[in-house]
């Protein structure tokens, strides 16, 4: 035996051994703490059944997926369904819309609970601050079946209240509800109202930890209250806001599928089809399951790709990432 | 406090009205349903635009509340917002102690995998598929199982334990108390407000859940608050609202429409008060880096 190949030999000999070591070291632990495990187990089968297994589901996307047949009958595709899925038509509809809604969720909804958390952080009266923070926190509470049902009895264009006072002014009745021109604004607007206030919550946590001596410091160097909020409120808060962007640039591809869903009507479907309405569409209404998913998977991987870039982007900024 | 210069006070007040107005403007919209739902049905029908009525009346509720349709409904809700509190609140929290424990040996691996699922979602066709297998389609824990848990409470609620002082855990183990009764009888109890915090967004997620229900629930018996509203406000059917073997006339559609909105925020408006005070602070735990 060379010496190279005993050097082997008891290197394997030692991989081994502490390989055993290992499993020896986590028998024993699963044993010493038996009650620790046990109170684990429900969450990780919850999270093993639920989120692990739909995502083995997902070679269906690579499949003819016959459901009679099961995902160990069905026939291999490959990666046909996401050939049909960038060959169609559809597909651009589908990446303008979500791209379109998600841009303007980012230009005008994103800096919107920022503006506001300035203003309640400049608010002296705490009672008035208060009184403001409930009110604008509670749409958050309420489900997007119950807004969109607000939106059509203030928007509808025969009974809604602003269509209403629009005839009692002598205007011209408007259509907003079932017009292509004005549906994404009026998704952007909905999620504000139902949003905002309560994105509020991380930036005042944020501003409330800034020391107040920073403030006093720049007041005696005759620094007024706008000056104030720009050079020590909102450096106080960039981290969070960075964070935020990331998470938001991550869910590009995820517009709100329960707004978009249930303000989705015939007249505005050219707008207002993404991919994950369509996602339902394909798949539960006309159960192509496998094209479905590939659909989805499609959507899902871009979202990752897009957090993950992002996310080394800032590091590579110098800041601190979200991971 | 410190005098103020005008052109400040004038800043701060134009500030205050400002903020007052969105507080207006979010309001808005709640306040006009509630009043119209209470409304004379004639008086609405009259003038169609009430924005405080001369004569009240609580018809529109008496004849909502009277369909079995939506009594049944509500029940539904009812059911699956406690019993599915509870379970997600017990999963949930048991899972993020242990792993809030330096002892756990597969703490890290677990804690990943946890985070994948934040990160990547194999989308709604697994899921639908999955839940079929296990044959829960029209059955009400298809609302529950699926949303028991979620990376992100886990890992909120594990930071919470984190902060926990580990003193407590280290004293009750050497007692001889078994981390499932440390966990029951001392971390729990001591965990209350964020408890209630964790457990108001639990209520308020399954209360509100439209989706699931949608894709999984097809016999309209079973159909929490938000389906029947959905139906009722969005597709414009009223099939299923029709009060049995009563003279009453049905009152406006619209209103119907407004009541039953004003009877599925309820809940959350009545809870919403005495929870409001921990939530901001169950939101944050965790949730801001540094």
């Amino acid at each position: 035996m060379s010496v190279t190949e005993q050097h082997l030999s008891t290197h394997k000999g030692k991989q081994t051994s502490s390989k055993r070591n290992k499993r020896t070291k986590w028998l024993s632990a699963l044993r010493r703490d038996r009650s620790l495990y046990l109170l684990a187990l429900p969450g990780i089968l919850f999270f093993l059944v639920f989120k692990y297994i739909p995502m083995w589901g997902i070679v269906i996307a690579f499949q003819d997926y016959s459901p009679f047949r099961g995902i160990q009958g069905s026939e291999w595709v490959g990666l046909q369904h996401f050939t049909t899925l960038f060959a169609n038509p559809d597909f651009a509809l589908l990446f303008r819309n979500t791209l379109a809604i998600s841009l303007l969720n980012l230009i005008l909804f994103f800096p919107f609970p920022i503006l506001i958390s300035l203003g309640l952080n400049e608010l002296r009266n705490v009672t008035y601050k208060r009184l403001i923070q409930t009110v604008i926190y509670m749409p958050h509470f309420l489900s997007w079946v119950i807004i969109a049902g607000l939106t059509l009895l203030l928007f509808a264009k025969g009974t809604g209240l602003v269509n209403e006072l629009f005839v009692l002014w002598g205007w011209p009745r408007v259509d907003i509800l079932t017009n292509p021109d004005s549906f994404w604004i009026m998704v952007t607007l909905q999620a504000m109202w139902k949003e905002a206030g309560w994105g509020t919550i991380v930036f005042l946590a944020a501003m409330a930890s800034v020391d107040t001596q920073l403030y006093e410091a720049a007041r005696m160097d005759g620094a007024g209250r706008l000056r104030q909020i720009w050079h020590i409120t909102l450096p106080a808060i960039r981290s969070v806001i960075i964070v935020l962007l990331i998470l938001r640039l991550g869910d590009i591809m995820e517009v709100g599928f329960e707004q978009i869903f249930l303000m989705y009507n015939g007249a505005v479907s050219e707008v207002a089809e993404v991919f994950d309405t369509y996602v339902y569409r394909t798949g539960i209404e006309q159960g192509d399951f496998s094209y479905s998913t590939a659909v989805g998977l499609f959507k899902s991987v871009v979202g990752l790709v897009l957090v993950v870039v992002a996310n080394r982007l800032v590091k590579r900024m110098g800041q601190e990432g979200v991971y | 406090m410190q005098r103020l210069k005008w052109s400040e006070r004038i800043g701060q007040s134009l500030n205050a009205i400002v903020l007052g107005l969105l507080a207006v403007a979010m309001f808005f919209p709640l306040y006009y349903v509630f009043v119209v739902s209470f409304t004379d049905p004639g008086e609405y029908l009259q003038k169609k635009i009430v924005l405080f009525p001369q004569r009240w009346s609580a018809e529109a509720y008496t004849y909502l509340l009277s369909t079995p349709a939506f009594a049944r409904s509500l029940g539904n809700s009812a059911f699956l917002a406690t019993v599915g509190t509870v379970c997600s609140l017990a999963v949930s929290s048991s899972l993020a102690y242990a792993l809030s424990q330096k002892r756990f040996y597969f703490r890290k691996v677990l804690m990943f995998l946890i985070v994948l699922t934040i990160l990547f979602s194999p989308g709604i066709i697994p899921n639908y598929l999955l839940v079929r297998e296990l044959g829960l389609i029209n059955n009400i824990w298809a609302l529950i199982l699926p949303a028991l848990a979620n990376g992100w409470t886990v890992l909120l609620m594990k930071n919470f334990f984190d902060s926990l002082p580990a003193e407590i855990s280290e004293a009750a183990s050497i007692d001889g108390c078994s981390a499932i009764r440390t966990w029951y009888t001392i971390v729990l109890p001591l965990s209350m407000p964020a408890l209630a915090a964790f457990g108001l967004f639990f209520a308020v997620g399954y209360w509100n859940q439209f989706f699931a229900a949608l894709l999984y629930l097809n016999d309209s018996a079973k159909w929490p608050i938000q389906v029947l509203l959905q139906n009722m406000l969005l597709n414009a059917s009223n099939i299923d609202l029709v009060a049995p073997g009563q003279q009453m006339e049905t009152p406006p559609t619209e209103m119907l429409k407004m009541a039953a909105i004003i009877v599925a925020i309820m809940p959350v408006l009545v809870v919403y008060p005495f929870i409001q005070k921990h939530f901001a602070k169950g939101a944050m735990v965790g949730s801001v880096k540094g």
